[in-house]
């Protein structure tokens, strides 16, 4: 069944794709059948990561964005994460709210997303949910963080092309994010730029800017955009594509390419690792001990983790 | 710990031309709560924008919202969309002011499960979870 599936879902069908996500989403027994029929067609889509703050238009600048590569003749693969709540396990995912004109184009697949229980801006499956996208012929594939505070960096991760989104009246907070979200762009879109001070908002930016790539072979170009009017996108598509040319002649994409790998592995032996630990009947026991004896002071957390290990290492 | 149970998706959509969704939104709101996923797609969808993303979003469920009392036409064109799809797995419940009457023949026609006015969140919920395989 698995066969017909990545089959099919090779050829781009729409449901054996979604059919697909479901599962390495789940993470079910035949998650590793589908990635490894999967993997072999991947390598062909351009990654674009677009992260920002909550309500700084990310699916907006989707939406835009798609309907430009759709004009080219580009097919698009959406994935839109929001959060999973941490108390229910439940989420609500209406990022697909400002896409719904494009559902019923064949060429455009969105899929929403919880977090999950991951933090950073992304959920656990994303690498796979891209590689489908990836195999199933999408040239494009865009993927939408949850709304980000500071720190929520994995975005890079995954993405070719990481586009961090500001808007105007945010105020000095600019400055204070100096470490982590205003490190990672490849291009920095300053959205609602019909607002008032836009203009303070670019020069923060343009400081920020100048300081980060003093010595870097590429500045970081700042777009202004209004997506709502849909202005300026044509300058975004170019300043991707120019992104792209650049990380094909500097042999970056290679680098990228294989740092993805890297954190993809990290993330798949985590989480096997864990469910070996906390899941296996032979572990609970020694779990369950230990965790009395870190609360009656016995034993310290770090030689409690020690002696897991131990105990790992020798089945 | 790991909880690696599946999630129960549903996507909630307001179809036609029904400005009306505060109702949509707190079942959306109250799916959530009980651990569900819920896709929320917002106003004015037609039949065939709901079903594809049914089956992009691969969901167990789509509840459907109506309170202009179109739902005769709309909620039967999603059903046999669906049909038409080979989706009939998926669950198919609409709810808004419909009349007594017209419940049997929503049935009928596929919509496992109908809510009218003073049905409680609760009664979604669990409506819900009996009933997806």
């Amino acid at each position: 069944m698995i066969n017909t599936l990545t089959s099919k879902a090779l050829q781009g069908d729409q449901r054996s794709i979604a059919k697909l996500i479901t599962i390495v989403e789940n993470d079910t027994s035949d998650a590793t059948d589908a990635m490894k029929q999967i993997h072999p067609h991947t390598g062909n889509a351009h990654v674009i990561g677009i992260t920002g703050v909550m309500g700084c238009g990310k699916s907006t600048l989707i939406y835009e964005l798609t309907k430009k590569y759709r004009k080219q003749g580009k097919t698009v693969g959406i994935i839109a994460i929001d959060p999973t709540s941490p108390f229910s396990g439940g989420a609500l995912l209406g990022d697909r709210i400002r896409m719904m004109e494009l559902a019923m184009d064949e060429g455009v697949f969105i899929r929403s997303m919880g977090t999950r229980g991951m933090l950073g801006g992304l959920t656990s499956s994303v690498y796979d949910v891209v590689e489908i996208m990836d195999a199933s012929g999408k040239d494009i594939v865009l993927v939408e963080t949850v709304g980000v505070g500071q720190a929520e960096v994995d975005i890079i991760k995954i993405s070719d092309t990481t586009i961090v989104v500001v808007v105007p009246g945010l105020g000095d907070s600019i400055q204070t994010l100096k470490a982590g979200i205003m490190e990672i762009a490849d291009i920095y879109v300053v959205n609602k730029a019909d607002r008032q001070g836009v203009e303070q908002t670019v020069a923060e930016v343009q400081s920020l800017v100048e300081i980060e790539c003093s010595n870097k072979e590429r500045k970081t170009p700042i777009i202004e955009t209004i997506a709502k009017e849909s202005k300026h996108i044509d300058t975004l598509v170019e300043t991707i594509d120019e992104h792209k040319q650049f990380l094909k002649e500097t042999k970056k994409l290679e680098q990228q390419r294989r740092n993805r790998y890297e954190s993809e592995l990290v993330e798949i032996i985590r989480k096997k690792l864990m469910s070996y630990v906390f899941n296996e009947e032979k572990f609970k026991e020694t779990i369950e001990d230990l965790l009395q004896k870190i609360r009656s002071k016995e034993i310290d957390p770090h030689t409690a983790s020690e002696l897991i290990l131990k105990k790992i290492m020798k089945t | 710990m790991i909880n690696m149970e599946r999630k129960i998706r549903i996507l909630i959509a307001k179809p036609g031309l029904d400005g009306h969704d505060r109702g949509a939104k707190i079942v959306a709101r109250a799916l959530r709560d009980a651990g569900m996923e819920v896709i929320y797609t917002g106003l004015h969808q037609t039949p065939a924008m709901i079903v594809e993303a049914a089956i992009q979003e691969d969901v167990d469920v789509i509840g459907l919202s109506l309170l202009s009392g179109a739902h005769m036409t709309l909620f039967v064109d999603v059903a046999d969309m669906l049909k038409e799809k080979g989706m009939e797995d998926v669950l198919l419940l609409g709810g808004g002011i419909i009349p007594e009457a017209d419940i049997p023949k929503l049935h009928e026609k596929g919509i496992a499960g109908v809510f009218g006015p003073g049905t409680t969140t609760e009664d979604i919920v669990e409506f819900v979870k009996k009933n997806v395989k």
